[in-house]
């Protein structure tokens, strides 16, 4: 019994060691660190200006976000403009490359678009709670040689071929700067399923008192490429007509 | 019954050292990655399957060196899901009361075949598999099954095989009630006695059967069976256990396997190892096991049972029987009868029937896992699980370099280290048979030595006549019987081409080839006849495979810098030198201190910095020592110093010196790739990319510094170029930002169409042939801005890049190819459009520029050397391609120019409808020219228009541009009939202008509208 007590107490230390750094004061350090949480919570829309990076190719492009969930981004190649996950706050919608035509997306990709509505903006773990989402601390792990913690964020559940998945991202929050350095999922669809997908953030850059990653890279875990955006602007609450992200029927 | 002890496993329990060895790798290596070439055709051991009980798209795969895999999409395809763990595995289950997230895995092998590897616990995830925590049994060594209450998920039963080499006390049945923090050791045999099967009934969960094999193993034996074999139930959730023996042969026991019928769980069927051959194979018991009676003997149900010990049932019949073996055996009237399942890999080790569908069954074998849909008459192959176990590797000159080994149960093999589209299945040629070993190319000529097991046979293979010629060492006159390893050694010269080297219990010498051989050596082994008889390896089932070989060598070494100095070690501790041709012989062993006696020594490393210089490795785990050894001297043996630091975790199976830096090692573990920079002080543990596979043998490309690992389960693992770790160093690592001296980048020449490759088969990552910027830097780069961009001698800008900002090593790509050009609107895309020009050779400048630090370093970029197109002809190129580039942008701008124009006329005219008499010639003139210039209708694909001047200037610049070849003559007069047409298309507008525009204007300005604005041709190339 004497061994198991001693056990007991060090169990008791080591939790309350894990509980010193948790995952929701990792969190309300992020938003302290970026410019504070009610700067946030007042921001109602978002416009990126980039250049989306393909080999040598650099494409224009620009995205809006808005609080309610609608959203908008298009790419300009040889002068036309190839729109992407679109939403109109009813349909989800983008350019068929071939024809150059809106097409709609399929529903079960609209359906969970709408399960998480404006769930990301203008961040996921803003009021996360109350957008249903739940957080862990799995830990501290070494990503891109940096020390950074390990959080995993679960939002509501979505459908993928059918099937109700759970809906999970990973975080890692550098431990010295308290900002996202890599946000991880799994694709759960397609020809790439099963495989970690990476987005690696940097170019933290302030944004009328809030800090924003200026370069986004996107590609598969442990392999070489990806696509880099890199963002010229970033504008809060633009003036955007809602004709913007609207699906254009008859076309 | 023994009592119950309570075990308490304190988590996380991994030394601290060895996570700072992986964590201090991970701040070092930055983005340096390993890539995974495979080959997947032959897949690798397969040790158990698991489905999703409710899912029929969701199968896990267990593997024997290569991990855990899953499939989502009914076994199409697999992810794997384990790489920073222990490979080896022995049992994967997944909470019945939690699928989707709870998983357990149980690691270590207990198909315990001679090479098999050990694990290091039990894991569990609770999401699916994307994390997984250690839950204890550090020290099993073996898992044979974890069996979760359906009822109940905290309730678990693990059955712990044990030490397979030595005593241990960690193994037997162990039971938590509380999902793992706490285990209680319910059921306990003798330290040689571990569980080998275990089954919870899911309609009474209290009812749980438990099989006990007694089994050691030793290099030089295998003895399956014993009086403490045995069966077990207990009725009341392991508390209490009854052996469950009647209707079973007497006397003693070995192997055992147990499965219940789903649809009926008292219907019961045992598989059992005895002494008698006429009592072993099929039991079945209708009432839970109180009564057995035999059912069936064949050959396909007693085969090698410490290798085919499992049972399955169909769960919608019980009377459908699925037996592992060397086919796999069905019955389909309750066991009475068996044949042989459909054609597949040999060595069946699980078979699991679809939850929904009988007729859909896996099957995991030697070589991966099998589907069938027609209830096991039919196999096909998952093409996409690269887990072949490698015993060895080695690499030739070719560009790109070959890469050869054996593999386990899967033959000899050679392939490229990259090949079009990737490295895939039909780029793997065959070159031997059995299960394949040491497989080394000629050093000059294009010959190949592989061998099968035991050097049953060694070949020496022309693979361009696709000729073998059979040249191992025989017995001759007056010897004694030759002895040669499972896993015989073999090794070239470095100094005399011709010179091959086979080791027995001599070694064996020959100066042509294998033509004649030429003993050199006494026997070098203890000769030992105790261990010796391996006819009577086995145990209850005789086994004499030939496995068991021992007083042999393993290891031979010419130095690469005299070819009379040779080091041979035996696997039985000796490690003997000669310095003279073989004339005379030093067993060296008795001078390394903390050895212990009789370690087999695995490798040697004749060092290229000096004579006298070698690496030693030995590995103890065939006598239950997992500690790592591995030794250099510098004096010919006379003394060695131990080069293991506490980083190590595992044992060592191999080491590599690098050629240029002495204090730069690679060492191969159980657990995966260490690297050290200061000699052996202290290891790196390498993890990108790099799973915590067994390493087996490790060889350095000269030409171009790739480290090739020959892995037993993840295939071939290659890291390219590590010359930039080469040139780590106290100074180095003290710099923000630090440029690494790279060889001249060369701009490849070719520009084939790729693999063959379909959905479903994997493809192996080629090595990158782009330029590399390789620095290092201090600290992750996180906030404010990083650019890179690459300069002409001038200033110039050429291209931007997309920064690596990891802390540690950075590997940024350039694949020399500038911006495109700027091509015209219109209503499709120009493809050729998409096309980059590539720069010429010479130096450039990168430009880094990190907040208000800025970097340069110079970057060399050569045509390639080797290649037979003129220098003229690249020039010739590289103006046609400017040319076209020019015309390219010239046509876009005046395309802008027309649409601007055009653009004020339409605006004006709805203004104004009354200007339509002055716009409407001018639009229509414009709109004439302009579909000329380019399509002005249509789609992307079919539907596209006519193609106009854009799109033939555009294809003909992509063809010139995408070569390094001489613009033809075709393309020359093409680009002739294009340029003309731009020339009367160009006279076409300012004719235009000059009838239309005075008037346009003059019109515009009395409508009170702005002048046109046109941007100039610069500020035109500016705008994004």
């Amino acid at each position: 019994m004497k061994m198991k007590s001693i056990l007991t107490v060090m169990a008791i230390v080591f939790a309350l060691a894990a509980q010193a750094q948790s995952a929701d004061e990792i969190i309300e350090k992020y938003f302290e660190n970026t410019g504070g949480k009610a700067k946030w919570e007042a921001v109602q829309g978002l416009k990126y200006t980039a250049k989306v990076k393909i080999q040598t190719m650099e494409l224009p492009m620009t995205m809006i976000q808005l609080k309610d969930g609608r959203q908008t981004s298009s790419v300009s190649v040889q002068g036309m403009e190839f729109r992407q996950e679109v939403f109109d706050g009813n349909t989800l919608w983008g350019t068929n490359q071939m024809t150059m035509k809106p097409e709609k997306s399929d529903a079960e990709a609209t359906a969970n678009y709408k399960v998480n509505l404006g769930g990301d903006f203008p961040s996921p773990f803003l009021d996360y709670k109350k957008k249903g989402f739940k957080v862990e601390l799995l830990g501290k792990e070494t990503v891109d040689g940096s020390e950074t913690f390990k959080i995993k964020l679960t939002k509501k559940p979505i459908k993928v071929d059918g099937k109700e998945t759970e809906n999970v991202e990973f975080h890692y929050f550098d431990t010295e700067n308290f900002v996202p350095l890599i946000v991880e999922n799994e694709l759960k669809s397609g020809p790439g399923k099963g495989t970690v997908m990476q987005n690696k953030l940097s170019d933290y850059q302030d944004v009328n008192g809030l800090l924003f990653p200026f370069s986004l890279t996107v590609g598969a875990k442990g392999q070489p490429g990806g696509q880099n955006l890199v963002f010229s602007a970033v504008e809060l609450n633009p003036k955007v007509e809602a004709s913007a992200f609207a699906f254009p029927e008859g076309k | 019954m023994k009592k119950s002890i309570v075990l308490l496993f304190i988590l996380p329990s991994l030394a601290s050292f060895a996570q700072d060895a992986v964590t201090k790798g991970k701040e070092l290596f930055g983005d340096l990655h390993a890539r995974h070439i495979g080959p997947a055709l032959m897949s690798g051991r397969i040790t158990d399957l698991e489905l999703h009980p409710t899912n029929d798209r969701v199968v896990y795969a267990a593997t024997a060196g290569g991990g855990v895999w899953k499939s989502n999409n009914g076994g199409a395809t697999f992810n794997a899901i384990f790489d920073e763990y222990c490979q080896s595995i022995g049992s994967i289950a997944l909470d019945p009361t939690n699928p989707d997230n709870v998983a357990w895995v149980g690691t270590g092998e207990t198909w315990t075949r001679n090479s098999v590897s050990v694990g290091d616990g039990l894991y569990k995830t609770i999401d699916g598999g994307t994390n997984w925590k250690k839950m204890g049994f550090e020290k099993s060594e073996r898992i044979a099954g974890i069996q979760v209450n359906p009822k109940n998920g905290n309730e678990v039963y693990v059955a712990v095989l044990g030490a397979l080499w030595s005593d241990s006390d960690e193994r037997g049945v162990f039971k938590t009630t509380d999902g793992g923090a706490t285990w209680n050791k319910i059921l306990f045999v003798n330290n040689t006695t571990g569980c080998s099967d275990i089954f919870v009934d899911p309609n009474d969960p209290n009812l749980v059967y438990a099989a006990f094999w007694e089994v050691r193993r030793s290099a030089w034996n295998f003895n399956s069976g014993g009086v403490n074999s045995a069966l077990y139930k207990s009725t009341d959730a392991g508390k209490t256990w009854n052996k469950i023996h009647k209707g079973f042969p007497g006397g003693k026991l070995g192997r055992l396997a147990i499965a219940a019928a789903p649809s009926n769980t008292n219907i019961l069927y045992a598989v059992i190892e005895s002494e008698q051959d006429k009592d072993k194979g099929l039991y079945r018991s209708d009432d839970g096991g109180a009564n057995w009676k035999q059912l069936n003997n064949d050959f396909g149900i007693v085969v090698r049972p410490f290798y085919f010990s499992r049972i399955t049932i169909d769960p919608r019949n019980p009377d459908v029987i699925v037996k592992a073996g060397l086919s796999g055996s069905i019955s389909r009237d309750g066991g009475k009868t068996f044949k042989d399942l459909g054609p597949m890999h040999s060595d069946i080790h699980d078979i699991v029937f679809d939850i929904k569908n009988s007729d859909r069954m896996y099957s995991g074998t030697d070589g991966g896992v099998y589907r069938s849909w027609d209830g096991g008459t039919t196999f096909e192959m998952a093409e996409n699980i690269p887990v072949s176990q490698f015993y060895h590797v080695s690499v030739d000159n070719e560009e790109p370099y070959n890469v050869y080994g054996g593999l386990q149960d899967n033959n000899s093999w050679y392939g490229p280290s990259s090949s079009p589209g990737g490295v895939e299945a039909r780029d793997w040629k065959k070159v031997g048979v059995g299960d394949g070993y040491r497989v080394l190319p000629h050093p000059t000529k294009k010959l190949i030595y592989s061998e099968m097991q035991g050097a049953e046979n060694v070949w020496r293979f022309d693979p361009e006549k696709d000729q073998a010629k059979a040249i191992q060492p025989l017995a001759a006159k007056g010897d004694p019987k030759l002895r040669f390893n499972w896993n015989a050694p073999m090794a070239t010269s470095a100094i005399k081409p011709d010179r091959f080297y086979m080791g027995s219990q001599f070694v064996h010498r020959s100066e042509d080839m294998g033509e004649t051989w030429v003993k050199i050596s006494p026997d070098l082994t203890t000769n030992d006849k105790l261990k010796t008889e391996q006819g009577n390896s086995g145990g209850l089932s005789r086994d004499n495979s030939g496995a068991e070989n021992y007083c042999t060598i393993f290891t031979i070494a010419e130095s690469p810098l005299d070819e009379n100095i040779v080091w041979a070690g035996t696997d039985d501790g000796n490690l003997q030198l000669t310095k003279d041709g073989g004339k005379t012989w030093v067993n060296t062993t008795p001078n390394i201190i903390g050895l212990p006696k009789n370690t087999a020594c695995w490798h040697i490393e004749a060092s290229t910095f000096g004579k006298g210089t070698a690496y030693a490795v030995f590995t103890g785990y065939q006598k239950g020592d997992m500690n790592a050894y591995t030794y250099k001297t510098t004096d010919f043996g006379a003394t060695w110093k131990s080069i293991i630091s506490n980083d190590i975790v595992g044992f060592v199976r191999n080491i590599q010196e690098d050629y240029e830096n002495e204090n730069l090692l690679f060492l191969g573990t159980e657990f995966g790739l260490y690297i050290t920079i200061d000699g052996g002080k202290s290891w790196l543990k390498f993890t990108n990319n790099m799973p915590s596979v067994s390493v087996h043998f490790i060889d350095l490309h000269k030409k171009t510094n790739d480290l090739v690992l020959g892995t037993h389960g993840r295939g071939i693992i290659i890291i390219d170029d590590i010359s930039p770790i080469r040139q780590l160093n106290e100074q180095t690592l003290n710099k923000d930002l630090h440029f690494f001296t790279s060889r001249p980048a060369t701009i490849p020449e070719s520009n084939g169409f790729g693999s063959t490759a379909t959905e479903t088969q994997f493809v192996g990552e080629n090595a990158s042939r782009a330029a590399k910027i390789v620095y290092y830097l201090k600290k992750r780069h996180t906030i404010g801005k990083m650019t890179v961009e690459i300069q002409d001698q001038a200033g110039n800008k050429i291209i931007d890049l997309d920064a690596k900002k990891s802390k540690g090593v950075n590997v940024l790509e350039w694949n020399y190819r500038t911006k495109p050009p700027k091509i015209a609107a219109a209503k499709t895309m120009s493809f050729g459009g998409f096309t980059s020009p590539r720069v010429p050779a010479g130096t450039y400048k990168v430009v880094i520029q990190k907040g208000k630090e800025t970097y340069t370093n110079d970057l060399v970029i050569q045509y390639d050397p080797k290649s037979t197109i003129p220098l003229a002809d690249r020039k010739q190129n590289e103006e046609v391609t400017k040319k076209l580039f020019n015309m390219t942008q010239e046509l876009a701008y005046m395309v802008y120019e027309v649409d601007e124009t055009l653009k004020a006329a339409e605006d004006l005219k709805a203004k104004n409808p009354g200007a339509a008499k002055t716009v409407t010639p001018l639009i229509n003139d414009l709109t004439k020219l302009k579909e000329t210039l380019v399509i002005t209708k249509g789609d992307n694909y079919v539907g596209m228009g006519e193609p106009q001047l854009r799109e033939d200037l555009a294809e003909l610049y992509a063809k010139v541009a995408g070569t390094v070849f001489k613009a033809s003559k075709a393309e020359t007069d093409n680009l002739e009939g294009i340029d003309s047409r731009f020339v009367t298309a160009k006279a076409d507008f300012k004719k235009i202008k000059e009838k239309h525009l005075a008037k346009f204007s003059e019109v515009r300005s009395k409508n009170k509208l702005e002048p046109i604005i046109i941007k100039s041709f610069d500020e035109f190339l500016q705008t994004p």
